[in-house]
């Protein structure tokens, strides 16, 4: 749907922000993006579309975001790895007292230390964004990814 | 000094320590891989292919894999449970193509030969030919040309398959103990599915059995289960096995979660963490009993997880000697509340391709094979909890992999 040319470059603002961030690995700044009831979620497209819900990472609050980056740093074991986000086709696809759901393919390229990059997972996000002191912010993410056999682990957000 | 020698020269003969060791061309060599595809995967065992609660419906079907066999597991008008070999009869064409779906009949697209739900062919187009013109031979006998059928059963809602005409029946097949364990879980409550996750580990499949026969490193490498007091050495715990050695049960029970001499071991144990949302973990018991943990490892494509609130069954599919997919298929109970449900895909968290515990597995299998498989002749050692094969009650201990070893080689011959 038609929105405004200020309120979409907002919105390419966030994503490429967004990408940025992961792609850094600057996880301790990544559920800033998000408000403090948010929900997040990393799910297969054959659930999604089954009415299946289940979730291979699923956070219902700021918090259970803030635990998964301390996780990821302080308690699991895994190869180091770059990310990288692309994140194309930006569609608004609605508009409602609770927020603007916006839709976004991604793709994730994934490198490790001594392999080739690989197409790590590739998906879309549909989000639902509101503003929040000045600033948008996810109050829901799902990534429904297409990629259901995921190479060995998902360790960063997507 | 380390002698090499090239893989081509390895003589697979099994170390003379016999359990203590696994040699690492069990794990790399094609031919050794070839070998377990027929003698274990074909041969007779009970492969887990599915829960009923996933074809409820006559006509409902599911694509599976046992060993590298693609199979189709369906239910029929009678509310039988089938499973079929994915292969036309006609051309060897792997007929159904969509992983789960409704169907009145299955047609292969080659050809249009179309099979019923219990697997008779029913259809051959041009049977007696067109025009007078071609056609099967007169003594062509669609009756004789059915899919190939395996040996279903079904226990409490799961579904296990064989491709053995003579394999024994399941409750045999899992020994009085494992069957105990087994029915803990699947009580006879109607299930409900929660969802997939599907993951390909760069590893042998027989390291996955291992990772879930091994409580040793369970609370050394799992910080997170240690922080949290979910799995750790200084809990009373327990494995059991059946008397093949085939089957296994690790059993955690939890206790007090604190720092004591006993926990000086285990390196990364992390006190200051604390949840900043304390619902992820919450669990609620919900089994008779005192065990919080009950990981079963079914020979040979199964491991029935019941962590805390998860439960789970996690199908191993070997693909070739350096790869596997697990395929964890998530479930609860018909009559669950709201709030179980809730707990239970919280908690899948910790599972999973990007489980908080899970992962450090798929991510150190990936780095055993690839220590394990450059050297052929190289051995690895299996000696905590000492060199015998009896049930155990700690967990310090790696006796569970011993069993195992000792029933594959029994089965392929080493």
């Amino acid at each position: 749907m038609a929105v405004p040319l200020a309120v979409r470059y907002e919105i390419e603002e966030l994503l490429a922000e967004y990408a940025a961030v992961l792609d850094a690995v600057d996880l301790e700044r990544w559920p800033e993006f998000f408000t403090e009831q948010c929900f997040y979620e990393i799910i297969p497209r054959e659930n999604y579309d089954r009415g299946l819900p289940l979730a291979i990472m699923r956070c219902e609050s700021k918090g259970m975001l803030k635990d998964r980056v301390v996780a990821i740093r302080d308690t699991m074991m895994y190869e180091p790895r770059y990310m990288r986000h692309m994140i194309s086709a930006i569609r608004v696809t609605g508009e409602s007292p609770e927020g603007m759901t916006v839709e976004a393919n991604y793709a994730v390229f994934e490198t490790l230390t001594d392999e080739l990059t690989r197409v790590f997972n590739v998906g879309r996000y549909i989000d639902r964004i509101v503003h929040e002191a000045g600033q948008l912010k996810f109050a829901e993410k799902h990534c429904v990814y297409d990629s259901l056999l995921v190479p060995n682990s998902l360790i960063y957000p997507l | 000094m380390i002698t090499v020698t090239t893989p081509t020269t390895v003589d697979r003969h099994w170390p003379a320590e016999g359990v203590t060791r696994v040699p690492s061309w069990a794990y790399s060599d094609p031919q050794v891989y070839e070998q377990e595809m027929s003698r274990i995967f074909c041969g007779e065992s009970w492969s887990y292919v599915g829960l009923e609660v996933e074809i409820p419906h006559a006509g409902d079907f599911k694509q599976v894999t046992i060993g590298d066999r693609p199979v189709v597991l369906v239910r029929d008008e009678a509310g039988a449970v089938h499973v079929f070999v994915n292969r036309c009869a006609h051309r060897g064409v792997k007929f159904c193509r969509v992983p789960s779906g409704h169907v009145q009949r299955f047609t292969c697209p080659y050809h249009q030969w179309t099979y019923d739900l219990q697997g008779h062919l029913r259809g051959v187009p041009f049977l007696r030919g067109l025009k007078h013109q071609g056609g099967m031979p007169a003594d062509f006998s669609r009756e004789a040309y059915g899919l190939e059928s395996l040996q279903v059963t079904v226990r409490h809602g799961a579904v296990f398959a064989s491709f053995s005409a003579h394999v024994e029946p399941f409750a045999d097949y899992l020994g009085p103990t494992m069957l105990t364990y087994f029915d803990r879980v699947f009580d006879g409550r109607p299930l409900r599915l929660l969802g997939y996750m599907r993951q390909r580990i760069p590893s042998n499949w027989k390291l996955m059995f291992e990772n879930i026969k091994d409580p040793y490193h369970a609370s050394l490498m799992h910080v997170f289960l240690v922080t949290f007091g979910l799995f750790r050495a200084d809990q009373p715990s327990a494995v059991y096995m059946d008397t093949t050695g085939r089957h296994a049960c690790l059993i955690s029970r939890r206790g007090e979660q604190h720092a004591t001499s006993d926990t000086k071991d285990i390196r990364n144990l992390r006190e200051d963490f604390t949840l900043h949302d304390a619902r992820l973990l919450a669990p609620v018991r919900e089994f008779p009993g005192d065990a919080t943990v009950v990981m079963q490892t079914l020979w040979p494509n199964l491991i029935v997880q019941q962590q805390s609130n998860t439960l789970a069954m996690r199908q191993l599919v070997p693909r070739g000697p350096g790869a596997f997919e697990l395929l964890w298929t998530f479930f609860g109970y018909e009559d669950d509340t709201e709030e179980m449900t809730l707990k239970r895909l919280r908690q899948a968290n910790l599972m999973g391709p990007a489980g908080l515990v899970s992962a450090d597995d798929s991510e150190v299998m990936k780095l055993s094979q690839d220590g394990i498989a450059p050297y052929a002749e190289a051995t690895g050692v299996i000696e905590m909890g000492g060199r015998d094969i009896e049930d155990t009650e700690h967990m310090v201990t790696e006796v569970a992999i011993r069993a195992f070893y000792r029933y594959y080689r029994e089965v392929m011959g080493f």
